[in-house]
């Protein structure tokens, strides 16, 4: 398998880490003091998080340590009880979750949440949905300018599904296909809204090895083309290990540790949180 | 033979009506996942509206349905907004019960504002078109002009609607809603202004329905609407709940359904032969005539 050139981790003051190539960039997303309580009970606490604008980061933890509740907060599914999130250096703060699509964040979901009646290319063209420009009345008539909006925006999906070998696809029912390639196509339709930043909840869930090293290099390849951010839970240590760039561990809701792969796997309380959970080996 | 095709033809344009109120309660079921029972009381507030507008102020007939349609296109977006959409998180019969509270709200104040006793609607366009030229009154056949309009009516909505909910932007965004808002919303799209353009144009259908149906069917009164709605309800479930082709096939089945039943077996028991038969397609067809049957997620 590949090995990925890793970026040369910087600290700066915040205590976060950002690839080197991103300094002097406004980070992409900055969480300060991120929190949510439900009836009482802290899900996420004091969650501070840098992520630069070209970062793949990783954000792990045991099951139930809050990874897929931030990335909630991250997208306005739930609203934060505490603290800000800067997206590429404006406030977030009272901002819907159809506003974060709008301003670039684009997610997967842990348990698969693709639109199984439509085809392949009409789940990536309900990401392409914004870009829309057609009046009503030029879609009913179909009106040149409804066809050639249609054409571009086939052009664009399967552009888009070439990124993962996904274009003879195309016309098969989403909810008909096998498991790893309704995980690609998430990704594909997150990339679609043309994000900023892409979160990624376990992408790699249910994958074989292989499926999972070939993810690996599709996410960087992801990273180096669309010149963006990825935020990505994952329990396959390989993976993180491998292309994450920054690693952000979470335990009962708190960050208890951030650094690079080595510093994570060398980290004390790390080791701790994860005692009796065989996911750490690598 | 004459009798059997003026029963196709009544059964045809009753079928249209039923259409018509179908494809509201089908594309809010289909993208709201909720039976707006108050559905078929903005078929009544619609047909007094364009009443009050022919009969009291004299306004010529398209006048009168297009103020019909803005008012119900009104009503319905009020009703979304302010009793539906704070339980969009609710449970289901909190939902359900809600709208049963919103339709006797309509029906009452409508009582309070036209009273009890049945107004006279007389049909906006008169005459008919005679088809069979016979010696007698029963050998002839012919269609009056309202039935013509009415099934030409339907057609059109249905046409229009299949292009709208495929070619356009919010069409889309519906198709996205019906299958799952939370991602929908994720993707950018606008679930709130999605639902609240679905509860407008099944209003505005409603409108259109009412303004057929009592021209049809000349009564109206605070109840017109309940009956000619749990029949579309029926329609639209006859069809498959959520299927817009579904809607119209069931409209029509049922409203020929009924005019045969009317006709060739007893006119009290027609509604008892309609009911039967929907139990009997649900029981071998558990998601109606073109809809999908897709089992609950675990
Ligand atoms: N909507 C909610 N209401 C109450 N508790 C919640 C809600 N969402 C998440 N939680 C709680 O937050 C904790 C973290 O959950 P989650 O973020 O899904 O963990 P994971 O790290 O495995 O993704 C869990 O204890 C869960 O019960
Ligand atoms: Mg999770």
């Amino acid at each position: 398998m590949k090995v990925f050139e890793k970026g040369k981790m910087v600290p700066v003051p915040s205590t976060s880490i950002i690839p080197e190539r991103d300094l002097g960039k406004p980070p992409v997303l900055e969480c300060v003091h991120l929190g949510i309580e439900f009836g009482g009970l802290k899900a996420v606490d004091d969650f501070n998080l840098t992520v630069g604008k070209t970062e793949i980061a990783g954000l792990i933890g045991p099951n139930g340590a809050g990874k897929t509740t931030v990335f909630n907060l991250l997208t306005k599914v739930y609203t934060p009880t505490h603290g800000t999130i800067m997206l590429d250096g404006h406030d977030t703060t009272g901002k819907s979750t159809v506003q974060i699509s709008k301003m670039g964040i684009a997610r997967t979901f842990q348990n698969i949440r693709l639109f199984n009646n439509m085809t392949v290319e009409e789940n990536v063209r309900v990401g392409l949905h914004n870009r829309i420009k057609y009046s009503t009345a030029e879609g009913i008539f179909r009106l040149p300018r409804f066809w050639t909006h249609e054409k571009e925006f086939h052009e664009r999906a399967m552009e888009l599904l070439s990124i993962f070998d996904m274009q003879d696809m195309a016309n098969i029912k989403a909810g008909n296909l096998p498991y790893g390639a309704q995980r690609r196509l998430e990704i594909v339709r997150a990339l679609a809204t043309n994000p900023k930043l892409l979160l990624l909840d376990e992408p790699a869930a249910g994958m074989n090895p292989n499926e999972t090293a070939e993810l690996m290099e599709n996410i960087v390849k992801i990273r180096d083309s669309f010149k963006i951010a990825v935020l990505l839970i994952e329990h396959d240590m390989k993976l993180v290990m491998g292309i994450c760039e920054g690693i952000c561990v979470l335990n009962f809701g708190r960050i208890i540790a951030k650094g690079t792969a080595e510093e994570i796997q060398n980290n004390p309380e790390v080791i701790k949180a994860y005692l009796g959970n065989n996911s750490m080996e690598e | 033979m004459i009798v059997f095709l003026s029963h196709l033809i009544n059964g045809l344009s009753l079928g249209s009506v039923y259409a018509i109120i179908a494809l509201g309660y089908t594309m809010v079921y289909g993208i709201a996942k909720m039976l707006n029972f108050a559905h078929g009381d903005v078929i009544m507030v619609g047909g007094y509206i364009s009443y009050i507008l022919m009969f009291n102020l004299g306004m010529p007939w398209w006048v009168a349905l297009l103020a019909a349609m803005l008012v119900c296109t009104l009503l319905g977006v009020l009703i979304e907004g302010f009793a539906y959409r704070p339980l969009r998180a609710a449970p289901s019969l909190a939902v359900l019960i809600t709208a049963i509270g919103v339709s006797y709200l309509l029906q009452n104040s409508a009582l309070l504002i036209w009273k009890s006793n049945p107004k006279s609607y007389p049909s906006i366009i008169e005459g008919s078109l005679m088809l069979i030229k016979g010696e007698t009154a029963s050998d002839s056949l012919s269609v009056t002009y309202i039935s013509l309009m009415t099934v030409g009516a339907c057609v059109i909505i249905m046409v229009g609607l299949t292009l709208f909910t495929s070619n356009t932007k919010m069409g889309k965004a519906m198709r996205a809603c019906s299958e799952d808002k939370g991602a929908a919303q994720l993707m950018g799209i606008n679930v709130n202004k999605t639902i609240s353009v679905t509860f407008a144009i099944g209003s505005a259908l409603a409108a259109v329905a009412g303004v057929l149906m009592c021209s049809s069917y000349p009564t109206l009164s605070p109840t017109t609407g309940s009956m000619p709605g749990i029949k579309a309800f029926t329609a639209a479930v006859f069809g498959g709940i959520g299927s817009i082709p579904g809607a119209f096939l069931g409209g029509l089945l049922i409203g020929l359904i009924e005019s045969f039943a009317k006709a060739y077996v007893s006119t009290q028991l027609a509604n008892t032969i309609v009911f039967a038969v929907l139990i009997i397609v649900l029981l071998i067809r558990p998601a109606g005539l073109l809809g999908k049957y897709v089992p609950e997620k675990v």
